[in-house]
């Protein structure tokens, strides 16, 4: 694995090596005292931030240090592409300063694979941490990693994605990567939050949410990203909430077994309820934990692996 | 001074013949001795044309020199088979006022490499608020008879309303951007399959659509001609096709560009701003119905909104870019390819595409005439046999942000007269 940019036209059987991977750490691990392996001493990785974050930086920078790489953040806000230094010179210089990998995460749909394409020449790893509306490989695979501890194993299994899918990476990132390890997707929203030509892609469409809970093994609410919205694609919060949230009533029609996640940050009583988020069947802090885990595996293959070398 | 074109084929058809060219105008057809002074041309069976016009150029000046001038978008033009062309009117500044224009005028002639005609702005400054001073403009050495916002889409029905009505008294045509720009907020890309897989916001046909039809309406109300640019969806064409039957011929006109006919947004994948264009690249069912509705008439001519950036704005993430393609020395190839080889135009269907339909709409007295003895020499010599490997490097223009890089086009510009003097030769200018 060179660069990980998307999870669109990633191998299955790789997409699974990473997952395995980030398995054996989580066990390795477990339990220790002294959470740092040896395996990226000397290599530096910078973060590259465009957007506000807190988890996925963090967790990339854990699972950085976790491996004891060199890792160095850097922050800048969107506004300043316009005005100031242009995406292909910061990474440039990056690059000339010894990054051997950039993890970004950018407004404009596409700026990882653009990076990429300029730090080819320089050999640097790129990983896309959040592109636009395009896609959030890294939160996919984390996804996967916790519904397969929990669920045993994807393939067969039906997830829905329930929310605003239209402007949603986590989304898109999650259709390819699930349908690819051989589970059923069925995208849950109102008309005006699903993409145009959502027909093309491998998942069946519903807007009712009480008819599909029964019959899945997993929820995955996505964030109404209200900062996203041009306005007006839905009436208000309140009906939203009543047709698309997950509440306590809605969590007993799910089968006993079945998984809910949540990509964070959650806003509490729109899509989701509280008391759900804390729910037995609620797997969302483990989502982070796996986030670590899948992380440093990411940075191993890409660094360290022995794959496609 | 005379040119003597030997054994060319008029608008491609029958056996060749020599055309001789003196004072400006086409002397004589037929078999023809040269006379003492005449540049002898060996046209070797070529195919000659009456020059390109050209609806929709950008050539930057004034403002941004740094991707293009009217010298060297004028030099890309001539080597295009061009010998007319209209500079929009979203300079720096604006061309809104007779100041600008004229000076836009004067810069063509000095340059003359091809007759540059002023687009003048709609509005003031581009803004869509206030009508700019048409009638001065009109007046003015430019004689500007077309007017457009081209970029921004004069969205405000009362004001396009106004302008067309007021257009009528000045023989002028309205030329719009048609995107309604409350549909198209952040858009980046065709609204569909593809946009939604890259995460690209949507630019959705409607858009268009919706506006062509408010101003069809418009125009037939207000007995105005109405141009519409660069048509880029089927829709769009069923609402042509309707008014135009409803309102006659000689009000409303459009235009389609050559990377409207060729390319579609299954490109977009790479993210390489290249293929940025406004309105955007759109699917190939699109492209197939703009072809046909090119070749039936529905679509008037072809325009090629040449569209000058330096590196920086395109060597960057996509949603920075600035949209837009160089059009003016790729047009006939690209037409060739599409509508030529593909059998829908004949070399007289690319005359009046390229040329007579254009020329008329604009209102341009000595452009697009017939290949006949006594008039104007404005021609181009196109060897259809030939073909080429597209460089963005060795266009004339400033810039270099071709969608064709590396892409092999057939038809060849190999001479370009303008009045009676060569232009442009074998890809050399004059």
């Amino acid at each position: 694995m060179k660069h990980l940019l998307a999870t669109d036209g990633l191998e299955p059987a790789l997409a699974t090596a990473v997952l395995d991977t980030a398995d054996e750490l989580k066990r390795t691990l477990l339990g220790r005292e002294v959470r740092k392996l040896p395996t990226l001493r000397g290599r530096t990785v910078i973060t590259l931030f465009y957007e506000n974050s807190t988890r996925t930086r963090v967790s990339f920078e854990i699972a950085g240090k976790w491996m004891s790489a060199d890792v160095i953040n850097v922050s800048s806000s969107a506004s300043s592409v316009s005005k100031g230094e242009s995406l292909r010179d910061t990474a440039l210089t990056l690059a000339a300063a010894g990054a051997d990998c950039v993890i970004i995460r950018h407004p404009a749909s596409g700026a990882a694979q653009r990076l990429a394409g300029w730090l080819d020449e320089a050999g640097t790893a790129v990983v896309n941490a959040g592109d636009g509306m395009h896609e959030h490989p890294t939160q996919a695979l984390l996804d996967a990693a916790t519904l397969r501890e929990r669920l045993g194993t994807l393939d067969g299994r039906r997830v829905a994605i329930v929310g605003d899918v239209l402007h949603s990476r986590v989304a898109r990132s999650n259709i390819h990567l699930l349908t690819a390890l051989g589970a059923e997707v069925v995208l849950v929203a109102p008309p005006t939050l699903l993409p145009p030509g959502v027909e093309a892609l491998p998942v069946t469409v519903s807007h009712e949410l009480d008819a599909e809970l029964p019959g899945v093994d997993a929820v995955m609410m996505l964030r109404v990203q209200a900062e996203r919205m041009h306005g007006g694609f839905f009436p208000s919060a309140r009906e939203y909430s009543i047709a698309y949230g997950l509440s306590e009533q809605r969590l007993k029609m799910l089968p006993e077994h079945a998984v809910v996640l949540h990509p964070g940050p959650m806003l509490r009583g729109m899509e989701i309820a509280s008391a759900v988020a804390d729910a037995p069947s609620s797997a969302i802090t483990e989502q982070v934990r796996n986030g670590v885990h899948v992380r440093m595996a990411v940075l191993y293959h890409l660094l360290a692996g022995e794959d496609e070398k | 001074m005379s040119v003597l074109i030997r054994g060319a084929r008029l608008y491609g058809e029958g056996d060749p013949v020599d055309v001789l060219v003196a004072d400006g105008l086409i002397s004589a057809i037929g078999s023809v001795e040269p006379p003492e002074d005449a540049e002898v041309i060996d046209a070797a069976g070529q195919v000659l044309l009456p020059g390109f016009v050209d609806l929709h150029t950008h050539l930057r000046e004034p403002g941004r020199e740094d991707a293009e001038t009217i010298e060297t978008g004028s030099a890309a033009a001539a080597l295009g088979g061009y010998t007319a062309v209209f500079a929009m009117a979203n300079t720096d500044p604006v061309a809104d006022n007779a100041v600008v224009v004229e000076h836009v005028w004067r810069r063509g002639r000095e340059t003359g490499l091809v007759d540059v005609h002023p687009v003048g702005a709609v509005t003031v400054g581009l803004n869509g608020e206030k009508l700019a001073e048409l009638g001065t403009m009109a007046k003015s050495a430019a004689g500007v008879r077309m007017f457009s916002d081209d970029g921004h889409c004069v969205a405000d029905p009362l004001i396009m309303r106004r302008a067309l009505e007021y257009s009528t008294a000045l023989n002028a045509v309205i030329a719009q951007h048609a995107e309604e720009p409350r549909l198209t907020v952040g858009a980046q890309a065709h609204e569909g399959e593809i946009a939604s897989r890259l995460g690209y916001a949507g630019w959705p046909a409607s858009a268009e659509e919706s506006i062509v039809a408010r101003d069809c309406l418009l125009a037939q109300h207000a007995g105005a001609r109405l141009h519409v640019c660069h048509v880029s969806t089927a829709g769009t064409v069923d609402v042509l096709r309707w008014a135009k039957n409803r309102q006659g011929p000689g009000f409303i006109s459009a235009e389609v560009t050559p990377h409207h006919l060729l390319l579609t947004d299954e490109r977009l994948a790479t993210y390489d701003p290249v293929n940025k264009v406004n309105p955007p690249l759109r699917t190939g069912g699109d492209a197939a119905r703009l072809r046909a509705a090119l070749a039936e008439g529905v679509i008037d001519c072809v325009a090629t909104d040449h569209a000058p950036h330096p590196v920086q704005d395109k060597d960057c993430e996509w949603a920075a870019a600035k949209p837009g393609m160089l059009g003016l020395q790729t047009a006939l190839s690209v037409v060739t390819e599409t509508m030529v080889a593909t059998g829908l135009l004949d070399w007289r269907g690319v005359a009046r595409v390229m040329s007579e339909r254009p020329a008329e709409i604009a209102g341009l007295p000595d452009q697009g005439r017939p290949l006949v003895t006594g008039e104007p020499a404005n021609l181009v010599l196109v060897d259809p046999d030939a073909a080429w490997t597209v460089r963005g490097a060795e266009l004339a223009s400033l810039a270099a942000n071709t969608p064709y890089e590396g892409m092999r086009l057939p038809g060849v510009v190999t001479l370009t007269l303008l009045r009676g003097r060569i232009t442009a030769r074998e890809g050399k200018i004059g």
